[in-house]
């Protein structure tokens, strides 16, 4: 076959650039940057979009998205996204978000802005650990497990329970679209890639509050290889954390 | 346009508007809250965004992101309430967004009281938040020039694309005076706000941001930063003289409210044969340094006396100012205490060795 017949099946989605990763090996932080990148490209929507950027590992997340950026403090992207999308409710707003950035210091501002209804998307990255400090005991870390401030593993009798942010956000009233996925095996990315472009679209047709929980591994603080930490996901993460759609919006004219 | 009665308050709400600020967001607290009342019942008229949000730390992050869309956007809070603000204040200097914020000053530290101070000039002058910054700081006296300085301050923070705040004591905010609106807020052309984030089409895609982890990249932004407040210090310094003349053996040094007293008290000697003057900085940072030294420095100026409603805040600049020229005094009451013109006239009295 001559290199003219040849034809490109795969290639880089127009919403992410082509600058070198600084993420680990095996992080799949990666592949849900490229989620988002594909359901803005479909959607056709990556001219009118802005995101905000967390304080974590994703913090750079602005130099891999090929759209505006705003780089949020620890915790308040969805105060930003609030004051951006209300000032311009004709463009796309999303905040990506670990969980130490959105379940621990961002509580309040993820559960005002889910409760008021503000109509932009959280890609809420949830690995059960901090990642960027190097390891330390985050809201969603598992009862037992070991990481460098719970070296002992994590003491729910001192420290409670992890908190489980889409369950949490799915007793307010305010209609949203809420879903939890997980990106540790094709079939699964597939499935929250579908989440994904959800949110979005139900932004785009200025539907609802929008938050996608992404399970995702942490190879390198959960000191395992990145074939064993997706193992572990699958055994120990998604039992506590199960994946499925927690809430969608009235169906339009039922609102 | 007409002179309406006013409460400073409602007045500084009605002149954010009609400077083309028509998005607010609020966090309840005393001696403010009538700018979000008033911009609750008012936003809605005028087409405009009005969002009270869960707290004032979120609210500082709300206009980071209102700010970032390139449209006027502000907020005013009361001293606690600024406090919390300081995270965002800090991120915005460091991304250069323009906003302004109304300090509605009230007794500290802590929660403090209700009552009117001057307790927030360390805060508001020297940075308020982490890193090398500073706020352009403008300080009323009067519910007119708080018109005037809050229709400014938003020219100011556009040109300059730094937060900007305005802080008056809780007077400031509960008295009523009569004011006058311009019809239309008429002020110098601005750049284009091509910084704004209004998607990346036909452009590169751009970023709105705080962080640069290579140092190198820090301290030129930084440097950049510094070089607005050259600038500033340059062309935006801002006082006022009252009655200063060759007779004044005392030159007074005090802002806001406690300046206006001040005035009383410069008037009630007046009419005793007694003559003083006093320096009213209107521009808190850039400090009016090199005017300060000049008024102090006149040969008939026995004495600086600094009046504040704290314990003693502004005077530490004075003190800058004036060196060793001329000793430096200090009176003040603070807790929400307003000092009365009787008492100022006393401390006045003493210093000329006519004290009771």
């Amino acid at each position: 076959m001559s290199l003219d017949a040849m034809k490109a099946t795969f290639t880089r989605p127009e919403s992410l650039t082509d600058a070198v990763t600084h993420y680990c090996p095996g992080c799949t932080h990666g592949v849900i940057h490229r989620l988002v990148a594909e359901s803005l490209d479909e959607l056709g929507l990556r001219e009118r979009t802005v995101g905000v950027a967390p304080v974590g590992c994703s913090v750079l997340a602005y130099n891999y998205f090929n759209c505006d950026f705003l780089e949020s403090p620890h915790g308040r992207a969805p105060a930003l996204a609030t004051g951006f999308k209300r000032l311009r409710p004709d463009m796309i707003v999303f905040t990506y978000q670990g969980d130490g950035d959105l379940a621990s210091i961002g509580m309040a501002e993820i559960v005002h802005a889910a409760n008021r209804g503000e109509k932009f998307t959280t890609i809420f990255v949830n690995n059960a650990i901090y990642g960027m400090t190097g390891g330390q005991m985050a809201p969603t870390t598992l009862p037992g497990q070991v990481t460098t401030t719970s070296p002992r593993g994590r003491n729910v009798k001192e420290v409670g329970m992890p908190i489980r942010m889409v369950e949490l956000l799915a007793t307010l009233a305010t209609p949203a679209y809420l879903e939890r996925v997980s990106v540790h095996s094709p079939q699964q990315i597939i499935r929250a890639k579908a989440a994904i472009k959800r949110a979005f679209a139900y932004q785009e047709a200025g539907r609802c509050f929008s938050l996608i929980e992404v399970l995702s591994t942490c190879p390198t603080n959960w000191g395992k290889t990145p074939t064993e930490a997706t193992q572990w996901l699958n055994e120990n993460i998604i039992p506590y954390y199960p994946m499925r759609v927690f809430k969608t919006p009235p169906e339009a004219g039922n609102e | 346009m007409e002179k309406v009665l006013m409460k400073g308050n409602e007045a500084i709400a009605e002149a954010a508007l009609r400077a083309g600020a028509t998005n607010y967001f609020c966090y309840p607290i005393t001696p403010q809250t009538e700018v979000a009342e008033y911009l609750a019942r008012r936003m809605p008229e005028v087409g405009g965004v009005f969002l009270q949000g869960e707290s004032e730390v979120a609210v500082g992050n709300m206009l980071f992101g209102a700010a970032a869309t390139g449209k006027r956007v502000f907020s005013s809070s009361s001293s606690p309430g600024v406090s919390l603000m300081q995270e965002a204040v800090s991120y915005m200097a460091g991304a250069q967004l323009p906003v302004v914020l109304v300090n509605i000053m009230r007794g500290g530290p802590g929660l403090g009281g209700i009552l009117p101070a001057q307790s927030d000039y360390f805060q508001a002058t020297k940075g308020g938040g982490h890193g090398d910054y500073k706020v352009l700081v403008l300080a009323p006296a009067t519910i007119q020039e708080a018109v005037d300085l809050t229709m400014l301050a938003f020219h100011l923070a556009d040109k300059y694309r730094n937060p900007v705040m305005v802080i008056g004591d809780g007077m400031i905010g509960q008295m009523m005076e009569p004011v006058e609106f311009p019809e239309k807020y008429i002020e110098p052309p601005l750049p284009p706000k091509t910084w704004a984030a209004t998607g990346a089409k036909g452009r590169k895609p751009l970023i709105l941001k705080s962080l640069f982890l290579d140092p190198i990249a820090l301290e030129k932004n930084n440097i950049e930063i510094f070089k607005k407040y050259a600038k500033m210090e340059a062309d935006e310094v801002r006082f006022e003289l009252y009655k200063t003349s060759a007779k004044n053996r005392i030159l007074l040094v005090s802002y806001g409210t406690m300046a206006r007293i001040c005035q009383t008290a410069i008037d009630e000697l007046e009419s005793q044969g007694i003559s003083v003057g006093l320096f009213r900085p209107i521009s808190l940072y850039p400090y009016p340094f090199n005017e300060l030294r000049a008024e102090a420095s006149r040969s008939h100026i026995e004495t600086v006396l600094t009046i504040e409603m704290s314990m003693g805040q502004m005077l530490e600049d004075v003190q800058r100012v004036v060196g060793e020229r001329k000793p430096v005094k200090f009176f003040g009451r603070t807790g929400g205490i307003v000092p009365s013109p009787e008492e100022v006239i006393e401390q006045i009295k003493q210093l000329l060795g006519k004290g009771k």
